[in-house]
């Protein structure tokens, strides 16, 4: 009886402490969408793709689409 | 004997609630120095998105940017180009540790660093160049 209440606090705090060993390390995931998010504004992005790969022609923003 | 067990799964407990509400968050981005940085780089953006497009500034390994070559561009606007690859790295230097920072985690900028290095490289444009493992590559 004291045994199996030992025995199951161990694997409790096993369980416990696996997810604080996940938890401290650095958040990748959220770090990239952060990142993403970021990119985006900076070189305005639309809608998380890459910048257009045509491009030659020096930028005007202020141009309407002419096409 | 007992009485200790129980007071060690409750702090492990603490602890463990601590960090799992932290990860399940996205990082915080929202802060008015980040936004403040956001804006600075996103006018800096107009003035050097044509150096990108010429090869004269490149994407670093390190999330930074670096002249590449300085000969893409004339003589009269090259000191104009240091001053705005170095003020673009300061932003960058700041925006990884505003972000650290504003998590709670400033022993995070490293990371956080290294992470804005693949993303910038991954959304550049076609044509850009970038620091690859043996020197300049052109995307």
């Amino acid at each position: 009886m004291n045994k199996s209440l030992v025995i199951s606090s161990l694997g409790a705090a096993a369980i416990l402490s696996a997810c604080v060993t996940i938890n401290i390390y650095f958040p990748a995931a959220a770090a990239e969408k952060a990142a993403d998010k970021i990119i985006d504004e900076v070189w305005q992005l639309k809608d998380g793709q890459t910048a257009p790969a045509e491009k030659s022609t020096e930028p005007k923003p202020a141009d309407a689409p002419a096409k | 004997m007992k009485k200790l067990l129980l007071s060690f799964l409750l702090i492990i407990t603490m602890f463990a609630a601590n960090f799992v509400y932290a990860a399940a968050a996205d990082l915080e981005v929202n802060t008015p120095a980040i936004a403040a940085l956001k804006a600075s780089m996103q006018a800096r953006h107009g003035q050097l998105g044509p150096f990108y497009s010429s090869g004269a500034v490149g994407l670093t390994k390190d999330a930074f940017i670096a002249i590449k070559d300085a000969t893409a561009v004339p003589l009269k606007d090259r000191g104009g180009l240091n001053s705005l690859v170095s003020a673009e790295n300061a932003d960058r230097t700041n925006l990884y540790k505003e972000i650290a920072t504003a998590n709670g985690h400033p022993e995070w900028q490293g990371d956080i660093q290294n992470t804005f290095a693949g993303r910038w490289i991954d959304k550049a444009q076609a044509g850009w160049f970038y620091q690859g493992a043996g020197g300049w590559v052109k995307k």
